[in-house]
């Protein structure tokens, strides 16, 4: 599987890099999904759903060939919620975590991104770091697991990627959390 | 007779409207004012047929309003001195003005005008201030707020801070706009477009470069921009965040918050990005750093004491200093251009607002009656404090007087406006 794989990974790495961002390229990240870039000045996203880069084109049975894609496996999971004004990884996402640094374990020239994210009440800047704090434990349990620091990077969005604009407690809920997002998707 | 002939450089305003489309503009309310009021009779100045609107006097007036400190003499039916001979002073009196501003627009070649206009103290009966001033159209605007700053200052012995210049993150749709407008909110310009946020606009001591944070790289990144060709350069793209700049008083150097080594800490760079030097260290959350004016000291946020609190740190190194000690959560720190307060976000029983902390005393008073206030900064002056708040359920900006009377508001209908910076 890694012969087949390594080719097509390849590709898709370098793709990444053709596009790059320039300094007036427009940048769009569904979090949690996959991100792409456009790479001309006035250029609109494409591909945000995940399907533009990496969903299209692979041969053969997706399930069968990307673990990730399966959503039976543990892979599948990408969110890890934490408690108000908490930053500590819950147990319940251990055996999510597990399969995460299995699979980059496996996988040594994949990298993954933690992008930390927090609820939009307070300073902007203030919930940035809030963000990088539930990113930083995402980040050290996938070091205890024996993930190399070369392969990630913890990052924030802080309050200015809400994934639920609505102002409850459930709402907030659900922005207090880390994506785990692959580099190669 | 003293009489002053000043040619004002207004250049950079003529190279940034020249490059950058203006849209519809802010539209200004004040709320409240000082008790005393400082009375001026604006005589329209005398116009010539192809003169820009509003009027000068309009403009200037206007400015002052806002400062919450004067107050217009009616000058509905009175006649209209051009020169400072022909002011009697006993009229004026008697409808209780204490300065009047008198002055004249002639037109010159080439589509530009000469303004002349004089402050006339009424008690005392002599004569404050007189400039004239060569201008094209497009410095109108420009003029009328430099009036305003002598206007104010010689009346108030504060300078103005008319002429300065306030930076905000504008949102339509899923498009972030980060704009540089004058200090009243018109005349705006678009520096940089994104389908991705922008946040922490801050102006270089000398107005010519912003400093901000921009998400189209896919994390953030601190850039440093000119004002006066657009150009820019990433200062800070480090492994991890980049966030939270702050130029230091010589403008050559920047504070930066950096997750390169794991938690949000302090970091000094150099402008270009060179000099890489840590500030703060231990495991603690540490960002939103401001420069004290003698550029020896950084106020910033930690959450070293287990909530959000304001601290001090000398660049020579040693221990943070906790500045902040009521409620659990204050932060975004800003000081004042003379370093004797803080303005900052605190939160009492779930409403953030903004307060004033005066450092020698610390004593503080809630300047706002909002409960989403956000990203405090002063005025050039000193005198008064721009923030954001949320209003109808969209991001307005704001400005507050240090006695928390006066305020405005400079809302652009149909828009998001936030994380706002004054600059010079």
């Amino acid at each position: 599987m890694n012969k087949i794989f390594l080719p097509v990974l390849l590709v898709l790495t370098l793709s990444a890099c053709g596009t790059t961002p320039g300094t007036k390229a427009t940048v769009e990240d569904r979090t949690g999904a996959t991100a792409t870039t456009a790479a001309t000045a006035g250029a609109e996203r494409a591909g945000m759903d995940g399907s533009g880069v990496a969903g299209s084109a692979l041969p053969g049975d997706q399930y069968a060939g990307d673990p990730r894609k399966d959503p039976a496996s543990p892979l599948f999971k990408r969110s890890v919620f934490f408690d108000f004004d908490s930053y500590v990884v819950k147990p319940e996402y251990r055996p999510m975590l597990e399969a995460h640094a299995g699979y980059l374990l496996s996988k040594r020239d994949v990298r993954v991104i933690l992008q930390g994210n927090a609820d939009e009440r307070g300073s902007r800047e203030y919930n940035l770091a809030l963000g990088q704090k539930r990113a930083e434990a995402v980040r050290r349990a996938l070091a205890v697991l024996g993930v190399s620091d070369s392969q990630m990077e913890a990052i924030s969005f802080g309050e200015e990627k809400l994934r639920n604009q609505g102002t409850s407690e459930a709402d907030h809920a659900e922005n207090r959390r880390t994506d785990v997002v692959y580099g190669d998707e | 007779m003293l009489r002053a002939v000043l040619y004002f450089p207004l250049f950079c305003l003529v190279l940034l409207s020249a490059s950058f489309s203006a849209r519809a503009a802010m539209e200004i309310q004040v709320i409240g004012g000082a008790a005393s009021k400082i009375a001026v009779a604006w005589v329209p100045f005398q116009a010539m047929p192809g003169q820009p609107e509003p009027t000068l006097t309009a403009i200037a007036g206007d400015d002052l309003d806002r400062s919450g400190q004067f107050r217009r003499v009616d000058v509905g039916g009175m006649q209209q001195p051009v020169a400072p001979a022909q002011v009697d002073y006993g009229v004026w009196r008697g409808k209780g003005a204490d300065a009047v501003v008198i002055g004249q627009v002639a037109a010159l070649p080439g589509g530009r005008f000469e303004v002349r206009f004089y402050l006339l103290d009424v008690i005392k009966q002599t004569q404050l201030a007189a400039f004239s001033y060569t201008i094209s159209a497009a410095q109108w605007r420009a003029t009328a707020h430099l009036i305003a700053d002598i206007v104010y200052e010689k009346l108030t012995g504060i300078p103005g801070a008319f002429s300065s210049r306030i930076a905000y993150v504008q949102k339509q749709g899923k498009r972030f706009e980060l704009r540089v407008a004058d200090a009243d909110g018109q005349n705006p310009r678009t520096v940089v477009r994104s389908d991705e946020p922008v946040i922490s606009p801050r102006f270089s001591p000398d107005g010519a470069r912003l400093a901000y944070v921009s998400f189209e790289d896919k994390k953030p990144v601190v850039y440093v921009q000119s004002l006066r060709d657009g150009r820019r350069s990433q200062v800070a793209a480090f492994k991890g965040s980049n966030s939270a700049p702050a130029w230091a008083p010589d403008g050559r150097r920047l504070a930066v918050v950096l997750t390169r080594d794991q938690a949000s800490q302090i970091y000094l760079i150099n402008a270009d990005g060179s000099g890489l030097t840590r500030l703060t260290r231990g495991g603690n959350l540490d960002t939103e750093p401001v420069f004290s004016p003698d550029g020896k000291t950084l106020y910033f946020t930690s959450d070293r004491g287990g909530s959000a609190q304001i601290y001090q740190v000398a660049l020579g190194g040693g221990e943070p200093r906790r500045v902040t000690f009521s409620g659990s959560y204050n932060v975004s720190p800003a000081i004042s251009p003379d370093g004797r307060h803080l303005t900052y976000i605190s939160r009492e029983e779930g409403r953030f607002s903004v307060v004033l902390h005066e450092l020698a005393s610390s004593q503080t008073r809630v300047l706002t009656d909002t409960a989403r206030d956000e990203s405090p900064s002063f005025a050039p002056n000193g005198q008064a404090v721009l923030y954001a708040t949320v209003q109808g359920g969209r991001g307005v900006l704001g400005t507050v007087s240090l006695d928390g009377k006066t305020r405005t508001r400079l809302s652009e209908s149909g828009v998001d406006a936030r994380e706002p910076a004054w600059g010079p």
